[in-house]
């Protein structure tokens, strides 16, 4: 637990949780001032989950992230500027303004880009598994994906291949109870997708994906069965996304008191209560935390609107390598 | 006439269907009571017709029209909706190798009629996975029948038919289109495939334009009146089964001919109709033929480079007086 992880580490997630809280906040902030154009999916709620698994993967370890990607690549570690430039649609933007916030993409990090077909990064993630494989490194692949991607054929086929080969991947899925409008169960009649594993042959694994510590405990132990080349494990994250699905879903599917109870268990208010009991951190510390990634988001929203829109004929450039 | 929008008109199609015949039923993604579909098409037709008959599904457009396939070839008339054009990518196999065949190749012993419903086109910054056209797709594959509305008159008469034939439709819709008001008769009408439709008259060039172009390909033709060049839009309305001779009349009549497509240029609906009016139609031509159409890239987001390689009025009043 808490005190078994080393002291900086704690601090560290804690930071980029925060980090993914406010970018998120920042911007719907900023879509309400029209100046995101197109739509957003954001993470606020989930960001235990994209810092519990991207904690414990280097530089060289890859992850596939999905159209509600934006805590994917902060916790990957990818710049907050050019994230921001790429959701504004500059020039300064990772793709250089072609993918926009759906689509964002660092390689030098191994970020293998988010796709916003549902399910396309599963069997993408299995590739990069098998490359890992043929090419004998010690590198990771998580796969991140949502419930409702798991109804995809890609979900199964992929999983199935992965074990088979026993290739090092992790398959994360978050769930946040809602592929938009629908609920899990209207879509599906088991309750944990956790428990598809079995058809597979692989650990199938529940954990509180509100809990930071947990699912890297979770992760942990499934890296640890990967580098053995002991195959893949499927790690199901319960959670809740805070906001609508997109940014026109006023969410009204919901059930009343749903939003409150999931608030309540927020997985970055669970993670501070935790360091302040057990002494990792002092208020003050907090608020010094809290200012400098206040601070670091400011410069990257004006880093964004500064920067400019690509030229026109940008657009006919990368269609081929 | 009153007027309704392209949404509207769809929606009346479904209800007035669904009413005057229950083996006809809806199926797809978040199209049920909590949402009513991604544009809303749907809304409001699960609290009439129950959700047995707008059913909500997972996210396995495979499945979905698999499924549809197999409603279809049993006595049911189902009409699929997939979210976004795009993804119609991921039941590329049912659609085009089951779907489409299972007529011919069981030599005509089965029909299968459905109609999938989905939107194309960019316009709305949504990038490379939500934004394509690819009309072009389903008119290559013999067996299934492409309609390509325009307007909201044309979107309703044209699912009404497709709805009741007897084969596979694809049902394309425009994401533009979908607030766009137009006269709808109050009364039953139907529109028959392969019968295109001039949308303005002209003398000087005929534009052959789909879906959104249309609009488009109508503001050039208002601008260019006033350089006293009068152009004819013809929309053909469904891509398969094609209506060769109203552009070929047109194009006797003018000469001149620009088809305009918001799909890429390289073997779309562009290409096709270029080569057919080459074939059939170069003894009454006075100029090339010209072609508007996207410039063979995906769909990017940001807002300057999706203008840049989506068809605009300016593109086509240059294409026009090119040959003029
Ligand atoms: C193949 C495919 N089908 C449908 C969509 C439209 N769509 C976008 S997100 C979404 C819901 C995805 O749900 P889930 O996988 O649970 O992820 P979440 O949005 O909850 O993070 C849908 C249906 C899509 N982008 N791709």
């Amino acid at each position: 637990m808490a005190q078994n992880l080393e002291r900086e580490k704690l601090i560290g997630m804690y930071r980029k949780m925060l980090e993914i809280r406010l970018f998120e906040e920042k911007v719907f902030e900023l879509y309400g001032q029209n100046l995101v154009p197109g739509t957003i999916h954001l993470y606020a709620g989930q960001e235990a989950i994209a810092v519990g698994v991207c904690s414990n993967l280097g530089k060289d370890d890859y992850i596939t992230s999905t159209h509600r990607g934006h805590g994917h690549c902060i916790a990957k570690g990818a710049d907050l500027k050019r994230t921001m430039a790429e959701i504004l649609g500059k020039e300064t933007g990772y793709c250089k303004g072609k993918g926009g916030s759906m689509h964002i993409a660092d390689f030098n990090i191994g970020m293998l880009g988010a796709t916003a077909v549902v399910g396309a990064g599963l069997p993408i993630a299995v590739g990069a598994g098998l490359s890992i494989k043929l090419r004998k490194t010690d590198q990771i692949v998580a796969c991140f994906f949502g419930e409702g991607a798991s109804n995809q054929g890609t979900f199964h086929e992929s999983i199935n291949l992965a074990s088979t080969w026993k290739l090092p991947v992790i398959f994360v899925c978050e769930n946040n109870l809602y592929a938009m409008g629908t609920r899990q169960s209207i879509a599906m009649n088991v309750e944990n997708i956790a428990d598809r594993a079995v058809a597979y042959g692989i650990p199938g694994v529940v954990v509180d994906g509100n809990d930071v510590l947990a699912v890297y405990e979770a992760v942990q132990k499934g890296v640890e069965r990967a580098k053995k080349g002991e195959g893949p494990t499927l790690i199901e994250c319960k959670t809740y996304r805070q906001k609508g699905h997109s940014r026109v879903d006023p969410a009204k599917y919901r059930p009343k008191g749903e939003v409150e109870e999931w608030l309540a268990r927020d997985p970055i208010k669970r993670l501070k209560e935790k360091l302040l009991q057990t002494n990792t951190l002092t208020k003050t510390e907090i608020q010094r935390i809290e200012k400098e990634v206040v601070t670091k988001i400011e410069e990257a929203v004006k880093f964004a609107i500064e920067s400019p829109y690509p030229s026109s004929e940008e657009a006919l450039e990368d269609v081929y390598a | 006439m009153r007027k309704i929008t392209y949404r509207e008109a769809l929606r009346e199609a479904l209800r007035e269907e669904m009413r005057r015949d229950p083996s006809v039923f809806l199926l797809g993604e978040d199209i049920g009571r909590y949402w009513g579909g991604a544009f809303k098409v749907t809304d409001g037709l699960a609290e009439e017709f129950g959700d047995e008959r707008v059913r909500d599904t997972p996210i396995s457009e495979s499945a979905i029209i698999g499924t549809a396939v197999g409603a279809a070839i049993t006595g049911m008339r189902p009409v699929a909706e997939i979210m976004f054009g795009d993804l119609t990518a991921l039941a590329m196999d049912q659609i085009a190798n089951q779907a489409a065949k299972i007529c011919y190749m069981f030599g005509g012993q089965a029909k299968c009629p459905l109609v999938i419903r989905t939107p194309f086109g960019a316009g709305v910054n949504i990038a490379s996975h939500h934004s394509q056209s690819l009309e072009a797709w389903f008119m290559h594959v013999p067996g299934i029948n492409v309609a390509v509305p325009s307007t909201p008159n044309d979107a309703k008469g044209l699912l009404k038919t497709a709805i009741r034939g007897e084969n596979p439709v694809f049902f394309c819709e425009h994401k533009l289109l979908y607030p766009i008001e137009g006269e709808v008769p109050e009364e039953e009408y139907t529109i028959p495939f392969g019968v295109a439709d001039v949308k303005r008259e002209g003398a000087d060039v005929t534009i052959v334009a789909t879906l959104f172009m249309v609009h488009k390909a109508l503001n050039a033709a208002a601008h260019l009146e006033k350089e006293d060049i009068s152009v004819e839009v013809v929309d053909p309305r469904t891509l398969t089964p094609l209506d060769k001779q109203a552009m070929m009349k047109s194009v006797k009549k003018t000469g001149r001919i620009v088809v305009v497509s918001e799909d890429c240029k390289t073997a779309g609906v562009s290409a096709e109709i270029a080569a057919i009016i080459a074939e059939e139609a170069i003894d009454y031509l006075d100029a090339p033929i010209k072609r508007v159409a996207e410039p063979d890239t995906p769909i990017p987001f940001s807002p300057p480079l999706e203008r840049y390689v989506i068809p605009d009025e300016k593109a086509i009043i240059k294409a026009v007086k090119e040959i003029a």
